[in-house]
């Protein structure tokens, strides 16, 4: 397992990421977490729909964030995954609107290299290798990052996705995020293999094991891997080993299948608290730095939350926009129908 | 009508060096029944990829390389095994402009050969539509002419939606057509009589489309006379069409080489009897195959198995007596 950065926020060797780099991250991984306070909140007012947050798994997201070029490179996610997202050029008022039911205001904007978030487990990683083809074919240069958990490696499409990229050699970056859970289910009842990150072999390109919660062993390992694929050498698999220290979602209640001792024994290998330390011990970060952070963040949040809120609300029937591009005499008819069936008889 | 498809193929990845094929044996060898032959060695490997065995992958790279700005034709080499790439088609390429709020489209077009009548058996024979048929978001298209496979298959290339283009195996070879010249297309959605009729009307696709017009044709010297409409496209529906014509001849047989039960015919005749119930002079017949597993490839029994002109035509004369 590669590992960069001690628990004491000592780092082996010289840091492959710069410090400003660091206080980036560090900030991101602030405003993560905050972000999965408020977001937890909101939807215990019955303000948001359903919300998985990201909390233990910050390094592992935003180490292999940081190590993409948001002009140049995609970024496919699964679902856990919005301070990448964020990263790479999501405004948080459309993350916002996405968990709060404004699509009209969730979009992506132009020109920002993100595929929507997906929840069909494992259904992004065939179309983040049709991506990387296209980059390939149309020699555009960047590489697409996908990420999946463990427990969609044991979809026929993390198979079918992997066999292609390796076949196909196409500039691919695996991040497979091992939290250790799919809801309830640990990793040890997922599959019978020591790692995931073996199977890479299998498929004729490299796998590495990385600590998860280690922000520069991730981001070291995804530049490595990013640097192959722009040379032409095809995909990487890493597997971050990290910890899902949070519910799977709000719907979930983890005591029901593990242990409190285990999620103790975690908060000890919190990633942000590792790069907290490394940063003060490098005299970038301090308390009072940190208080002002958190500040900006809850202002940031603040505004994005009442930006949406102000929104209007879509309106029932544009339920039938974006079926096709354009909408069919048929679709015409049921809208006119079901407008008819909602008016006061 | 394979020539007729490839033809389609190459003009278009002429016209346009987005347009890229993928499937299994496509390349080299060209396609098993030779609808992509000499592609690869015109436009090379990089816009003809022969792919590993993964239906899933295969079109969910399609969906992929779409989202980055390229429009794929997919192959699945035979309908029957369309069904692992089930979750891409149905919840990925369907559903991606919805999911992404208009955001993200899927130009792709899944072509696939399918149907019976063939000796294929079990995996070589089925009819699959009604499965796709019923996704919003996806179009269906099913030829049973040359010149509008031909016509349809460039329309589906330059479409902004996914298409799942249907291809009869036994239609391939069955009849020979002047395709027009130039750049022909023909509109996704519209259906098309085949044969004016005042006593009946018989909606069918594909093969189906053959059978009906020899039935037609056995029954006129009887008296009947039969009109023949061909759908084309099963997914938008041209709902207008099969009314225009129910309307005027009052009666109406729909005949469909998949299980009778949950077919798609079984959303033609719903679309009649509710919107042309008073114009109706009998029962919406049905005539499809039995709801049995599988057609066997012995001739026999895929013969019985498969609705024909004579079935048919028995169809039109009960139907003729209300």
């Amino acid at each position: 397992m590669i590992e960069l950065l001690g628990i004491d926020g000592k780092v082996r060797g010289s840091s492959p990421m710069s410090l400003d780099k660091v206080v980036d991250a560090l900030r991101l991984m602030l405003l993560s977490r905050a972000v999965d306070d408020r977001l937890i909140k909101l939807q215990r007012m019955g303000r948001v729909g359903v919300y998985g947050p990201v909390h233990g798994q910050e390094a592992a997201v935003i180490g292999s964030a940081m190590a993409l070029d948001p002009q140049r490179d995609w970024i496919v996610p699964a679902s856990r995954e919005h301070p990448a997202m964020l990263r790479h050029g999501l405004p948080l008022k459309n993350m916002f609107a996405t968990y709060m039911g404004n699509f009209d205001a969730a979009a992506v904007p132009d020109g920002v290299r993100l595929l929507p978030r997906q929840q069909s487990i494992g259904a992004q990683l065939p179309h983040a290798v049709g991506l990387a083809w296209a980059l390939k074919l149309r020699r555009a240069g960047g590489v697409v990052a996908v990420y999946f958990g463990e427990g969609a490696s044991s979809e026929g499409d993390f198979h079918e996705a992997s066999n292609l990229a390796g076949v196909m050699r196409v500039p691919l970056v695996m991040l497979l995020i091992n939290n250790h859970y799919a809801i309830s289910t640990p990793v040890h009842r997922q599959t019978a293999a020591a790692e995931l990150a073996a199977r890479a072999e299998g498929y004729g390109f490299p796998g590495f094991v990385v600590d998860g919660n280690d922000l520069l062993a991730v981001y070291a390992t995804t530049v490595d891997a990013v640097n192959r694929a722009i040379a032409g050498d095809g995909p990487t698999l890493i597997e971050c080993r990290t910890y899902r220290m949070g519910f799977h979602n709000t719907s979930d209640n983890p005591k029901e299948y593990r242990d409190t001792a285990e999620v103790d024994e975690a908060e000890q290998r919190d990633p942000i608290e590792r790069v907290r330390r490394f940063a003060i011990r490098e005299g970038v970060w301090s308390a009072d730095q940190e208080a002002a952070a958190l500040n900006e963040i809850r202002s940031a949040i603040d505004t994005a939350q009442r930006q949406v809120e102000e929104l209007p609300r879509p309106g029932a029937a544009a339920i039938f926009e974006h079926v096709y591009e354009t909408l069919p005499p048929r679709l015409q008819q049921q809208r006119a129908e079901a407008l008819d069936d909602a008016r006061p008889s | 009508m394979i020539e007729a498809v490839r033809s389609a193929i190459t003009e278009e990845m002429e016209r346009d060096d987005h347009v890229i094929v993928l499937g299994e044996d496509v390349g080299k060898k060209g396609g098993v029944f030779g609808a992509t032959d000499g592609l690869y060695a015109r436009f090379g490997e990089a816009r003809v990829l022969d792919t590993p065995l993964a239906e899933s992958g295969i079109v969910g790279v399609a969906i992929g390389a779409a989202l980055n700005g390229l429009i794929p034709i997919a192959e699945i080499q035979f309908a029957d095994f369309i069904h692992p790439a089930f979750d891409q088609i149905v919840s990925e390429a369907a559903r991606t402009r919805y999911r992404s709020n208009g955001d993200w489209s899927v130009p792709i077009v899944i072509r696939t050969p399918f149907g019976g009548g063939v000796h294929g058996g079990l995996y070589h024979s089925q009819s699959i539509e009604a499965f796709y048929a019923h996704v919003p978001g996806l179009k269906v298209v099913v030829p049973s002419m040359p010149a509008d496979a031909k016509g349809l298959l460039k329309s589906a290339i330059r479409d902004p939606d996914p298409v799942l283009f249907l291809e009869h195996k036994k239609v391939y070879r069955l009849v020979a057509e002047e395709i027009p010249d130039g750049d022909h297309l023909v509109p996704i959605g519209p259906a098309v009589v085949r044969r004016a009729g005042t006593n009946i009307s018989c909606f069918a696709w594909g093969l189906m489309t053959h059978y009906c017009m020899e039935a037609a044709e056995q029954v006129a010297g009887e008296g009947i006379s039969v009109e023949v409409v061909d759908l084309r496209t099963l997914a938008p529906l041209d709902r207008d069409s099969i009314l225009e014509s129910v309307r005027k001849t009052g009666k109406a047989i729909v005949v469909y080489e998949d299980n009778l039960t949950g077919g798609f015919g079984a959303e033609v005749s719903a679309v009649i009897s509710e919107h042309a119930f008073d114009d109706l002079d009998g029962p919406v017949i049905r005539v499809a195959a039995p709801d049995i597993p599988a057609m066997p490839f012995n001739s026999p029994q895929e013969d019985f198995f498969m609705p024909n002109p004579e079935k048919i035509a028995k169809a039109m004369r009960k139907l003729a007596a209300y």
